[in-house]
């Protein structure tokens, strides 16, 4: 295997102020969104007693669910030996923590009482799914950062395997942690499902290398350093195995569902008749996140407008599948009288709205400049990124410096 | 009558009374208040008996009660408004046969809420009674998810004025606690009291651990059931005519 | 590196001295409580000024999670013995400026969560519920 040349970005060019500088202003605004939701309450929310999980939710599960799969480049090199990923294992360490760190600051941003953040890390219920997830989050942080040591330092090169072993292991129980936390819940027709489980793990898989990728391509584009044709069609095939894998599942638990007469009503809110979670689902999920991305991924081989694509509409069609999970489940009304016709002051028996608030939507854009910041700042102070990376040079070198995807990728064919 | 001579009244009559006198279930039900100093027992299980057919669709007693009692205001915001209590109304699509029936915290000695919580705030006292112990709740909203009767509500918004015997404010999830601070105290809730004076008097509470109160002998010699008693998690509300 | 310790040692003694003087000494500075509406306090003075949290802390996990009622240390009962009236005959919120609570956790510097649920006036006597 060829020596890598690990380089540092430069910080302080007019490029690297523009993008911090854009990030920090989306994370100032996130903050002001959080100091308006939480000094008046949720009720300024589209959150309610019905809707109690909106779209932060969505972002911070996202989110988390990626971080666990942003890892996985790092796993196939290290624990799987495939040297070809192997210079991407630091990049993909570092993104996996940014991501968790984006997700959990959504997260408790939200919380009803943010303040007590230290009464979630010293009170455990450890009947709790949930409280599960606090200590899987935090372990994550801590193995991951001990597996990034073992690929940074030399002196502890003796650890790198064992470290690989251990977070790979660890990412698979932190997403199974994370869609537990529908799993377990038997009150509602479209949650309670072992499926949650698999599904989570084939959901981080994607939106993970998604994210990743997205990254990738931005950073090397950005910093005009050579990637190869080799590692972008590699990617791209990856990308297309794991978004197939998502399918999947989704298949698997909706027909499962079907089956059972007692959530049909709900599978028909879903798949025919729920109005914006219908089409998030046909036409965010799987078609935006699911069909299309796959067609261009096998068409043929892969470049960078068609992975920076692809990745693109993974990452969008992951956010619309969190939305039909989240909210979707809970727009279904509870079935306190199976069979029969409820109303209450309460809207017992009525299809629950959500409308987001632009206050919940930066704040989960927030928890994305978070992810992106901690990478642009890692990656400025320590070595993560390769110099190079691929065998063959880039045949034509697209626009240096300047990807201009909208020209790029309105023609995915190359 | 003083609360001693009560409970010794009603433990030498308790079935005489149900049987001859509906109209006794007034004193029916309250047992001693607990001596200062004392914890809540496993010995009882506080519970409610509740006939649907003397609960009238437009009757509101128990709701109206809950309010006062817990001091839970009106925002104009049905969306978030805290509701401890509801009236759900339930109609058989085939006969179109409808009942009216009073929901709130069903005391599950299975509580979901109480599962999943993180820290522990979401908690079942001994005496069976579910409560959320607001000092340590970070209003995360999971113990919404879980349940499945919808007996919970997230404070939307801040407070002011809280009742004594209810504290509550923003950021914290609550619900019905079956007016613990009156069952300690030897009073039945606020909502069964309600129902009683001015209602139809649908509602029994008591300790369905002990079985001369009314609501075990009820429970014992008369048909009830339980909303999604398949999910078996053992609530200790029960009713009748559903 | 010792001239920096004995800097620090000083600075503290020199302080800690100001403070206790400062907390010894009437009459300046120090808030003006309201007189309380009972003659003695559940505890001695001394023991509620150093420890009424902790005392709170611990009779409010009795009460809630255990059930165990009519312990001393209510907050309930700290509100309607220290809650004064105001000129309309109203009780005036002990967390109001210049009130019990508010004024001595503001000298001290304390920021508490009790009164975003407590609540700050003691029971209305002519409360009358509709049952």
């Amino acid at each position: 295997m060829k020596k890598v040349d690990y380089q540092e970005l430069t910080p302080l060019t007019p490029g690297w102020l523009a993008a911090v500088g854009g990030l920090a202003v989306v994370v100032a605004a996130a903050m002001v969104a959080v100091f308006h939701m939480e000094h008046n309450g949720h009720w300024v929310t589209g959150m309610s007693n019905q809707v109690v999980w909106g779209m932060p939710h969505v972002f911070a599960v996202f989110l988390i669910v990626a971080a666990s799969g942003a890892l996985n480049v790092a796993s196939i090199g290290s624990v799987f030996g495939r040297e070809p990923y192997q210079p991407l294992g630091r990049m993909s360490g570092l993104l996996a923590i940014a991501l968790l760190a984006g997700g959990l600051a959504v997260l408790v941003l939200d919380l009803g009482r943010p303040d007590r953040l230290d009464v979630a890390m010293t009170h455990f219920n450890f009947k709790s799914i949930f409280a599960w997830n606090v200590i899987l989050y935090t372990g994550f942080f801590g193995i991951v950062g001990a597996y990034l040591w073992t690929m940074m330092d030399w002196t502890v090169k003796g650890w790198y395997k064992p470290a690989a072993i251990a977070a790979f292991l660890w990412r698979l129980v932190l997403t199974t942690g994370t869609g537990s936390i529908f799993g377990f819940l038997m009150a509602r027709e479209l949650y309670g499902s072992a499926v949650m489980a698999p599904l989570f793990i084939a959901m981080s898989f994607a939106f993970g290398l998604a994210f990743f990728n997205l990254v990738i391509l931005g950073l090397y584009a950005a910093t005009k350093r050579p990637l190869g044709d080799d590692m972008v069609a590699r990617l791209g095939k990856l990308l297309g195995v794991f978004i197939a894998a998502n399918l999947y599942f989704v298949a698997v638990q909706h027909l499962t569902a079907l089956y059972w007469p007692e959530k049909r009503d709900a599978e028909a809110f879903i798949l025919l008749n729920g109005g914006i979670h219908t089409l998030l689902f046909w036409g965010g999920q799987v078609v935006i996140g699911g069909i299309v991305p796959l067609a261009l991924l096998f068409r043929g081989t892969v470049g960078r407008c068609t992975l920076r694509f692809s990745s693109l509409l993974v990452t969008l069609g992951g956010l619309a599948q969190v939305f039909v999970i989240i909210v979707g489940g809970q727009s279904f009304p509870l079935q306190l009288f199976p069979g029969m016709e409820v109303s209450s002051s309460f809207f017992d028996g009525q299809v629950a709205t959500y409308v987001p608030t632009v206050a919940e939507i930066v704040l989960g854009l927030g928890g994305i400049a978070i992810t992106v910041l901690i990478v642009v700042i890692g990656a400025t102070f320590l070595r993560f990124l390769p110099a190079a990376l691929g065998e063959t040079a880039p045949a034509a070198e697209p626009a240096e410096g300047a990807p201009a995807p909208a020209a790029c990728c309105a023609s995915p064919a190359e | 009558m003083t609360d001693t001579s009560r409970r010794a009244f009603l433990q030498g009559t308790a079935v005489a009374a149900v049987t001859l006198a509906p109209g006794l279930t007034l004193i029916a039900t309250a047992a001693d208040a607990r001596p200062a100093g004392e914890a809540a027992s496993p010995k009882q299980r506080w519970g409610l008996l509740i006939d649907t057919t003397k609960c009238p669709a437009e009757c509101t007693a128990c709701i109206d009660s809950c309010k006062e009692e817990m001091g839970l205001p009106d925002h104009g915001r049905p969306a978030t408004d805290a509701q401890y209590i509801r009236k759900v109304s339930v109609k058989d699509p085939a006969s179109g046969k409808t009942v009216s029936l009073p929901v709130m915290c069903q005391h599950c000695a299975k509580p979901a809420c109480v599962d999943v919580c993180p820290t522990g705030a979401s908690m079942k006292r001994a005496d069976g009674i579910v409560l959320v112990d607001r000092h340590i709740c970070i209003g995360c909203r999971f113990c919404m998810m879980a349940c499945p009767y919808k007996a919970r509500s997230f404070i939307h918004e801040d407070q002011t004025g809280q009742k004594i015997a209810n504290p509550r404010g923003k950021g914290c999830v609550e619900g019905c606690t079956l007016c613990a601070h009156r069952v300690d105290a030897g009073e039945m809730p606020a909502c069964t009291e309600a129902c009683q004076n001015r209602g139809k008097g649908a509602m029994v509470f008591g300790d369905l651990n002990d079985p001369a109160s009314e609501i075990a002998v009820r429970v014992a010699t008369e048909a009830t059931t339980r909303i999604r008693a398949d999910l078996k998690l053992d609530p200790a509300v029960r009713y009748q005519g559903i | 590196m010792n001239r920096l310790r004995l800097a620090v040692i000083g600075f503290v003694v020199l302080a800690t001295a100001i403070l206790a003087g400062h907390g010894a000494m009437a009459g300046d500075g120090r808030p003006a409580l309201p007189q309380a509406k009972g003659s003695v306090c559940v505890e001695d003075t001394q023991v509620m000024r150093r420890n009424h949290m902790d005392l709170l802390k611990h009779q409010r996990n009795d009460t809630l999670r255990q059930g165990v009622r009519g312990g001393k240390h209510s907050l309930a009962e700290c509100v309607s013995c220290h809650a004064t009236d105001g000129a309309d005959g109203k009780p005036v919120p002990v967390t109001a400026e210049g009130q019990f609570c508010q004024s001595c956790h503001s000298f001290a510097a304390v920021s508490i969560d009790c009164f975003s649920c407590h609540a700050t006036v003691p029971a209305d006597p002519a409360r009358t519920a509709i049952r």
